[in-house]
């Protein structure tokens, strides 16, 4: 039975990865948003399954939480934002996709690494989990440093955070404190950005950052 | 109130909360600057009756000891100075019609709120609330940073919104994994974050786990503290904001972050087997303080300059703490007093002086002495102090960490003169031209609120000139604390 249980969870958050790494050759915004909503989809059952399996009722909260507002509530708004400003037939990709996925494997060669030697100890359905939720993290990184575009960072940045909910879980009884932060701190940066978003389209008619550093204060 | 029931922990928490409900409702700028200046004052005293009244044992949410106690009444005295410059700041800014009514509200309830999510990261003694605190403490400045909607402020914002994020989820990252490392020890659930608990049990925990969260959280926490090369988002932030919250953000923000790292810092030196997490920081200390030094030569903006010195001043201090030890510690603990009062002390100036020129180019202001000489001379000391000049608080600091590497590592020692003349001169270089020589620019006279800049300025004079015994005796204690 032990055996059931680590397979599914394995798969679950293997099947993060995967998504992240899907995330990285999206070059139209509405394509990324789809993906990014998957990715959500996929971290809410994995979180409720690691509440099955811990017997921790607390975590189906936080599935739901990241079914609801992450799978279902995020990719909409951000589907109107995008609608609204007119970018969706942006590509917008600040490297070439090979190098990208180049990288991405990288990164995830080297969480593998790093995780698994530092945690022999640990128990295993903990320790394989961690070295994908930073694997989900490093990816999540990287879709932000190659994006130039401020939707496509936010959406990276998401997903970096579904990789540290997916850590939180794993990690067996951690209070719930941080959960709901972490899902708090989503909200809070959702607001945040969506504010920006809309005020950078004011002054600069693009959501495309790079315009914003003609405006550095030092350039001039 | 009785004094039996006053709780200083719960004022410190509760007075900038609620008055941060308060002044968003409050309509009216003079009445919501004085409530601001009102509250602070309240919760400066507050904090100040933490060293009388008997503190409370560490509960699994709060702790107050030597070391934070120390935190907390830099924090909220500093908050309190500032919120009177911020009351004569924001008149006039007011005035020439940069911020609206509406803004000003919403600014002084994030000034409080701010100042709860600092207090907040001080007293914490939960690993995770205390992350919950530096996260608001950081969105609040957000929201301030950019407060003014122009093309530069929305850029400095986004971009600190972003690097700051992405820092604080590696310092979750990282405590997830202490927390990882913990729990086969302390067991399953709260108690595995509370630090109290932790700090008892670390000798045991699993080095290796430990180590690879201790580089998360330096990454993490190194970001907000400002750390080359994660300072991309400080100059800008610091240079666009309104100047109230470039001196808190300088003076206070930095510290919160330096105190979470602090914090593990401790944790890991209690742990054999992990790596010492000293030379880490000693490295990225160094790099901070050489590259910023350098920085300062091409600077042309007035805020952005001071911007880079505290990229520089943050790279001493984490250089002397990594470097541990008591003296180097109680040097880097002074130091860090000592930058905090410095700093904020001169971002009041620069905020005056950048509203009477209505600019912040440097090659735009020229002889303050001459035509504002209270506000000149402020800055001209102010700048003395923070280059490390006797007879001021930071030449001290500074000749007690650098004698004290040269003690012990010799080669070290090298680079950090190395970088502290370095700084020296560029500082020295733009006070001459700024303060000295032809006016230039607008000469009308100073609406301004002295008080917060020469207490200040005093007191890191008193400093230099003699501390008092019980205050070197406490910082020894910490010091020692800190190992």
């Amino acid at each position: 039975m032990h055996s059931l249980d680590f397979d599914i969870s394995h798969m679950l958050a293997g099947g993060l990865v995967l998504i992240s790494f899907m995330m990285l050759y999206q070059d139209r915004l509405y394509s990324l948003l789809n993906v990014f909503a998957l990715h959500a989809l996929v971290l809410a059952l994995s979180v409720a399954w690691q509440a099955f399996v811990q017997d921790a009722p607390h975590l189906y909260v936080t599935a739901a939480i990241a079914l609801v507002f992450k799978a279902i509530v995020i990719p909409v708004a951000l589907h109107r934002i995008v609608k609204q400003l007119g970018i969706h037939r942006d590509i917008e990709s600040a490297v070439g996709i090979g190098p990208t996925m180049l990288a991405g494997m990288g990164l995830v060669a080297l969480s593998m690494v790093l995780m698994l030697r530092v945690t022999p100890e640990a128990d295993p359905l903990a320790r394989e989990d961690l070295a994908f939720a930073l694997s989900v993290v490093l990816l999540g990184l990287l879709v932000m440093v190659t994006r130039r575009n401020a939707v496509s960072q936010v959406v990276g940045f998401m997903s970096l955070e579904n990789g540290l909910v997916l850590a939180a879980t794993g990690a067996k009884g951690m209070p719930l404190v941080v959960e709901i932060s972490v899902a708090f701190s989503i909200l809070i940066a959702f607001i945040v950005i969506g504010i920006f978003l809309f005020r950078i389209r004011e002054r600069f008619d693009s959501v495309d950052v790079s315009a914003l550093d003609d405006y550095r204060g030092e350039r001039r | 109130m009785n004094v039996h029931s006053f709780d200083p922990v719960a004022a410190v928490l509760l007075i900038p909360i609620g008055s941060a409900a308060l002044l968003a409702i409050l309509p009216g700028y003079r009445l919501t600057a004085q409530l601001n200046v009102v509250a602070s004052l309240a919760t400066f005293l507050s904090a100040l009756s933490l060293f009388v009244i008997e503190r409370p044992p560490p509960g699994p949410y709060v702790l107050v000891d030597d070391l934070n106690i120390v935190f907390i009444v830099l924090n909220t005295f500093v908050g309190f100075t500032t919120s009177i410059f911020s009351a004569s700041y924001i008149a006039h800014e007011l005035e020439t019609g940069r911020l609206t009514p509406v803004y000003l509200r919403f600014y002084h309830a994030m000034y409080q709120t701010m100042m709860f999510g600092m207090n907040l990261a001080f007293v914490s003694n939960n690993i995770g609330l205390m992350w919950v605190a530096v996260e608001i403490a950081t969105l609040t400045t957000v929201l301030m940073v950019g407060i003014y909607r122009t093309h530069a402020a929305l850029e400095a914002a986004w971009k600190y919104f972003i690097l700051g994020s992405v820092g604080i989820a590696f310092a979750l990252f990282g405590t997830i994994l202490v927390y990882m490392a913990a729990r086969p020890i302390v067991g399953e659930g709260q108690d595995g974050m509370i630090w109290s608990m932790l700090i008892e049990h670390a000798a045991n925990f699993d080095p290796a786990l430990l180590n690879v969260a201790f580089v998360f959280l330096i990454l993490g926490y190194g970001t907000k503290v400002g750390l080359a090369p994660l300072h991309a988002w400080l100059p800008d932030a610091h240079a666009e904001g309104p100047t109230p919250i470039s001196a808190v953000l300088s003076g206070l923000l930095l510290n919160v972050a330096l105190y979470a790292l602090l914090r593990f810092k401790i944790l890991l030196a209690a742990n054999p087997a992990a790596i010492a997490p000293g030379p880490l920081m000693v490295t990225m200390g160094l790099l901070s303080l050489v590259f910023a030094a350098f920085m300062l030569y091409r600077r042309r903006d007035i805020k952005r300059l001071f911007a880079y010195s505290s990229i520089e001043h943050m790279g001493i201090i984490v250089f002397a703490f990594g470097m541990g030890g008591p003296l180097a510690n109680f040097a880097g603990l002074l130091h860090m007093v000592m930058h905090s009062l410095t700093k904020s002390a001169i971002f009041f100036a620069v905020g005056h002086i950048s509203q009477i020129k209505g600019t912040q180019r440097i090659s735009r202001i020229r002889g303050l002495t001459a035509t504002h000489p209270a506000l000149g001379w402020g800055l001209v000391m102010g700048v003395v102090a923070i280059a490390g000049m006797p007879p001021l608080g930071l030449f001290m600091s500074e000749f007690l960490i650098v004698s004290s590497t040269f003690a012990r590592q010799p080669l070290l020692a090298i680079v950090l003169v190395f970088g502290l003349l370095l700084a020296f001169g560029a500082l020295m270089l733009r006070l001459t031209s700024v303060a000295f020589g032809e006016p230039r620019g607008s000469t009308k006279s100073a609406e301004a609120s002295y008080v917060p800049m020469f207490a200040h300025l005093s007191l890191v004079l008193m400093a230099g000139l003699y501390l008092p015994a019980p205050l070197v005796v406490w910082f020894q204690h910490v010091a020692r604390i800190l190992g």
